[in-house]
């Protein structure tokens, strides 16, 4: 495997994506709703992790780039480091996230190199996950009267956060833009079918410019990434 | 590529290491192992696929073969992880299908080439026999079983996922 064929930015956009929200789902552990659902989202988790080892190691070493990087030198989206909330915020994340990560994987399996890969490999893992988002969504807007509010609002809080994953990424062989109207449709029909309403506002925060691809993150990353990377900055060089 | 009389030998015994995580299956059976070559005098080279990109057990089936490799005399053992082409429950063997039935997980059904995953036919509790088996969790232990229940005796089993 040779460094040079993979674009490096790109690699890292991906790779941060996945860590973080990999992270973000894994804070679940021992407070999911029910045993079934930390069973799958410790299993979702496990894939995004798995997904961002192989593209670390593509450009680099994956300790080095996952735990000893500052904040700005990440390059994942705002949606993915948004704090889990309540149930329904983290399906809302999920529905936004897995949607548009099939779409990009999809579309990246059938370029040329290492990335499309990973892709070809990933896109599938996402099948899952993308049908986890949707099956819930539509149970919890169709749902009780306190899930179908508690899943618009997530809807509602998080939509903010879905134009940056349309982003421009540098050395991406697929152009994220491309990929906006198709997740769109998939995404109205979802809330549609869940009797819910497509958020209206604007789908970017005021503050947002250059954003997450461009190194710029919300408050809660900075104390995620402490609590990822405190273990191993305390301990430089320790192994099992 | 040629294969010689050495690497055959290798190649069997790598895939004769069971599965980690479901020990009843080995290596060859699930179809992770995608190739062995031997590079030099004491020297062999193995080729992995994982299951799904974070399947814990690579590093444990890394270790397992280099152990048992090393056994016959190859001093140095490098295994590799390959993605592609990614691998598919499709790869899991006749026999590897009837041994995970065996051990009360259902077998995962065939996948259309390339299509979406098919969900039109029922999965068969691995206990009875019945097709009246309903979906409780698309997540089980690992990231590559469900969780399912049998309607008929009432057991919970694991479904090893289409993929």
């Amino acid at each position: 495997m040779t460094t040079s064929t993979v674009p490096t930015t790109a690699a890292l956009s991906l790779a941060d994506d996945a860590l973080v929200l990999s992270h973000r789902l894994g804070e679940w552990i021992g407070h999911a709703p029910v045993l079934e659902e930390e069973v799958a989202l410790a299993n979702i988790a496990l894939d995004l992790l798995g997904q961002a080892r192989f593209l670390y190691s593509m450009v680099g070493d994956e300790d080095e780039l996952a735990y000893l990087r500052e904040e700005r030198a990440f390059r994942n989206v705002q949606l993915v480091e948004q704090p889990n909330g309540d149930f329904a915020t983290t399906i809302a994340r999920q529905l936004f996230f897995s949607c548009y990560q099939g779409l990009l994987y999809g579309e990246l399996a059938s370029t040329d190199g290492e990335l499309a890969a990973l892709a070809a490999r990933a896109v599938k893992e996402v099948a899952y996950h993308q049908d986890h988002a949707v099956q819930w969504t539509l149970r919890l807007g169709d749902g009780t009267p306190e899930s179908r509010i508690r899943m618009q609002r997530a809807l509602d809080s998080l939509w903010r956060y879905s134009g940056e994953l349309f982003a421009p990424v540098e050395g991406l062989p697929v152009e994220p833009a491309a990929l906006r109207e198709r997740w769109l449709e998939t995404v109205t029909t979802v809330i549609r079918q869940a009797t819910l309403t497509v958020p209206d506002g604007s789908d970017h925060t005021p503050w947002a410019a250059g954003a997450g691809r461009q190194g710029i993150h919300t408050e809660p990353f900075g104390r995620m990434l402490a609590e990822m990377q405190h273990l191993h900055r305390t301990h430089p060089g320790a192994s099992w | 590529m040629v294969t010689t009389v050495l690497e055959e030998e290798l190649r069997r015994i790598a895939g004769s290491v069971p599965d980690p995580e479901l020990p009843v299956l080995t290596l060859d059976e699930l179809g992770v192992l995608r190739g062995v070559r031997v590079t030099g005098p004491g020297r062999v080279e193995v080729e992995l696929t994982p299951t799904y990109t974070g399947c814990p057990a690579v590093e444990a089936m890394a270790a397992d073969i280099t152990e048992r490799l090393r056994e016959q005399g190859m001093a140095e053992v490098s295994v590799r992880t390959v993605l592609s082409p990614p691998w598919s429950s499709d790869a899991i063997s006749a026999e590897g299908r009837r041994k995970l039935a065996e051990f009360g997980i259902a077998p995962p059904r065939p996948t259309s080439a390339g299509g979406p995953v098919p969900l039109t036919l029922s999965v068969r509790c691995p206990h009875c026999g019945s097709l009246d088996t309903t979906l409780l969790s698309r997540f089980s232990s690992t990231a590559c079983k469900a969780l399912r229940r049998c309607e008929a005796c009432g057991e919970p089993f694991d479904h090893f996922k289409e993929f």
